[in-house]
């Protein structure tokens, strides 16, 4: 069963192409990685597929074109973790987490709110700051709240846009491992942007590489990562070594940077380290 | 050349960390086996953070909440309190227990026989003020919620957004140009469709640009000084006692206040605040950001014109009968939030409370501090109002700007 296909999608501010023809789909328990240089369109993909933005082809969730579904509808079916989350004035780590319940809820907050807030809360190890003020928080705490959030929304399809950029690594592989282990454990959908290339090899079961809008390249991690598409794509010389089965890719150096040439400065960045 | 080693560097990285030393087997340099998963179920002990049970964020949450629904509770008896404190003061002076018995008497016809002086004073000369003091309020502190919370500016009130100098327009237009339109009511539909339409003119200028909330303020007082630059005109041109009229009325009063005026301001309130109450939770999600909020299933538009519009129903209507009351609908809010947070479902009824406790405090003090003269309500609330607005500038400085 196909969760949710992306038909043809493209996307254009006035005087400018975003996306072109952007064909994937993903299924049920499977995490898919957009990745590509700033300014490719990962972001506003996502933000397409969660109808903020209205492209043009169709996407289909479970056979239904969501760019004509109402929006409450479509709520409970996509998720969204944004990459630079805020909450309103004053409000709560509680309160922010409650929101995602907005989709389910009447105005009157029930019990079950209350308790999936706190589930999630407690699961995702913020329970703690339950009471705090979300505007107190920093940059990573603040993701895991946006996160819980997303959770409370209990979607099939979560969308999240570079959730780790801000992060330091130890809440880099934390938010991920969350993400890897919902995804699994609901069978849900993930769609992630990331900058982090291996981090997308390592948590994504397939991946999508973007460039000025277009689909590059798309398959496993293992088959898409080469020297030679890294260097095409980030202008960046690499080499790809493997970590417990996994593509790495450690970059040397971009191919040409401003109007210098690399070797006037091969003596600067050039280093060696003893065995 | 460059030459890295890889397997060095990751050594290297990882040789001072406990969990890496354990989990981290080396082979070739270019086979590195990392047991990932294992290095994230392994805590350390310093990294690790307590974390409370899903009772114990469930027992907290009920907390709160229940301190919210007691700041609600203790402002209305607050106001319940202040209302007899007003009625007994004036000229005539009468004592609390005249004051409740007579007005529980009026509100219980046949529950006993006030005295008759005493019914007179309180039912048709303090009663209308005082309902007017609490119903002005509490629609400017809503109006103030609505705005801060539609346009998530911490700044946004009827005065900084330019309303309260449209409606002074459109009443100086009516006082001095003679724009009657509308006969004996000029003054008080003039000055509201000009609240009006400023309040739709200053939405549409932010939509479209898409601006910044500190742009949204910056346009709201380019449009204060230019309507303000009118109304000087206007009296430029004016009688001493057209102008007298106009100042007087911009200074702020709630003594028009009649059975009558208080019932068409109570109307309003009473249709718009219930339904704003109605919208609070989305326009809470509204102040998570507008992107937040139709991932979240709300029809931002829709929520934000139809709040804005009733918002401006009540900035309107208070200040057609009243003139230019500042400052009650910028610190009603931030009282509120500051003792009960930012959930509008609260905030909203609470910023209506507060602001008819201030309103009605503010009138008492100033119909009483010089008496027998009687203050424009609008001087005391500024007086009031801003050295708090200095108090909240210097603390949230950061985040405002």
């Amino acid at each position: 069963m196909v969760n949710l296909e992306i038909n043809d999608v493209s996307f254009s501010y006035p005087g400018a192409d975003i996306l072109h023809n952007i064909t994937f789909s993903i299924g049920p328990g499977e995490m898919t990685g957009l990745i590509g240089p700033n300014g490719s369109g990962k972001s506003t993909l996502i933000k397409c597929i969660d109808t903020i933005l209205k492209p043009k082809g169709s996407i289909l969730l479970s056979g239904k074109d969501i760019l004509t579904m109402p929006r409450v509808d479509l709520a409970k079916s996509i998720g969204l973790v944004p990459q630079h989350g805020t909450s309103a004035m004053d409000s709560t780590v509680f309160e922010t987490v409650l929101m995602g319940r907005r989709p389910h809820a009447a105005w009157r907050i029930s019990e079950e709110d209350i308790n999936k807030v706190a589930n999630a809360l407690e699961r995702l190890g913020i329970g703690d700051m339950a009471m705090r003020d979300f505007s107190s928080l920093s940059g990573g705490q603040k993701q895991m709240v946006l996160l819980a959030r997303a959770i409370c929304q209990e979607p099939e399809v979560l969308l999240l846009d570079e959730p780790t950029s801000a992060l330091d690594i130890r809440h880099q592989l934390e938010v991920l491992e969350i993400v890897n282990h919902l995804v699994k454990e609901r069978n849900m959908s993930a769609i992630i942007a990331l900058h982090d290339l291996n981090l997308g090899a390592r948590y994504t079961d397939s991946m999508v590489m973007l460039r000025q809008g277009v689909i590059f390249s798309a398959g496993s991690p293992v088959d898409l990562y080469t020297p030679e598409m890294i260097e095409e794509v980030y202008g960046v010389k690499a080499e790809i070594i493997s970590v417990h089965g996994k593509p790495h890719v450690v970059p040397i150096r971009p191919v040409e940077y401003g109007h210098f040439h690399p070797d006037d400065y091969k003596a600067e960045v050039s280093m060696e380290i003893p065995a | 050349m460059i030459k890295f080693k890889y397997s060095t560097i990751i050594h290297t990285l990882f040789q001072n960390s406990n969990i890496a030393s354990q989990h981290i087997s080396m082979n070739d340099h270019q086979g590195v086996s990392l047991r990932y998963c294992e290095v994230m179920s392994q805590h350390n002990p310093e990294n690790s953070q307590s974390n409370a049970s899903m009772s114990e964020i469930q027992s907290s949450y009920y907390r709160y909440h229940s301190r919210k629904v007691l700041f609600l509770l203790s402002v209305s008896f607050g106001i319940l309190f202040l209302v007899g404190i007003a009625a007994s003061f004036g000229s005539y002076e009468l004592d609390l227990v005249t004051v409740y018995t007579t007005i529980f008497a009026g509100i219980f016809p046949g529950m006993g026989i006030p005295e008759s002086v005493a019914n007179t004073i309180i039912w048709d000369i303090r009663l209308p003020r005082i309902s007017m003091a609490i119903v002005c309020g509490a629609s400017l502190g809503v109006a103030g919620a609505i705005l801060q919370g539609v346009l998530r500016n911490p700044l946004a009130e009827p005065f900084t957004l330019g309303i309260s100098s449209a409606a002074a327009m459109g009443a100086s237009l009516a006082i001095i140009g003679g724009l009657k339109l509308f006969g004996a009511y000029s003054v008080v539909l003039n000055a509201f469709i000009s609240a009006f339409l400023a309040t739709m003119v200053i939405y549409s200028i932010a939509k479209s640009k898409g601006m910044t909330p500190e742009a949204i303020i910056l346009a709201g007082i380019a449009i204060m000084f230019l309507l303000d630059a009118v109304t000087s005109f206007m009296q430029y041109l004016g009688t001493a006692e057209q102008v007298q009229a106009v100042v007087f009325w911009m200074m702020g009063s709630v003594s028009v206040a009649n059975w009558e005026t208080v019932f068409i301001v109570f109307c309003i309130a009473v249709i718009a605040i219930p339904y704003l109450i109605y919208k609070a939770s989305d326009l809470t999600i509204i102040g998570a950001g507008d992107e937040t909020a139709h991932s979240l299933g709300i029809n931002v538009e829709h929520v934000r014109m139809r709040t804005l519009i009733f918002a401006a129903l009540l900035t309107a209507s208070v200040t057609a009968f009243c003139g230019i009351i500042g400052f009650v609908g910028l610190v009603s809010p931030h009282i509120t939030r500051m003792a009960i947070g930012g959930d509008n479902r609260y905030v909203i009824p609470g910023s209506a409370l507060v602001g008819g406790i201030l309103l009605l405090g503010a009138d008492t003090v100033a119909r009483t501090i010089l008496a027998p003269m009687i203050l424009p309500v609008g001087i005391m609330t500024a007086l009031v109002g801003v050295p708090f607005f200095m108090f909240l500038f210097m603390r949230k400085r950061k985040e405002l700007w």
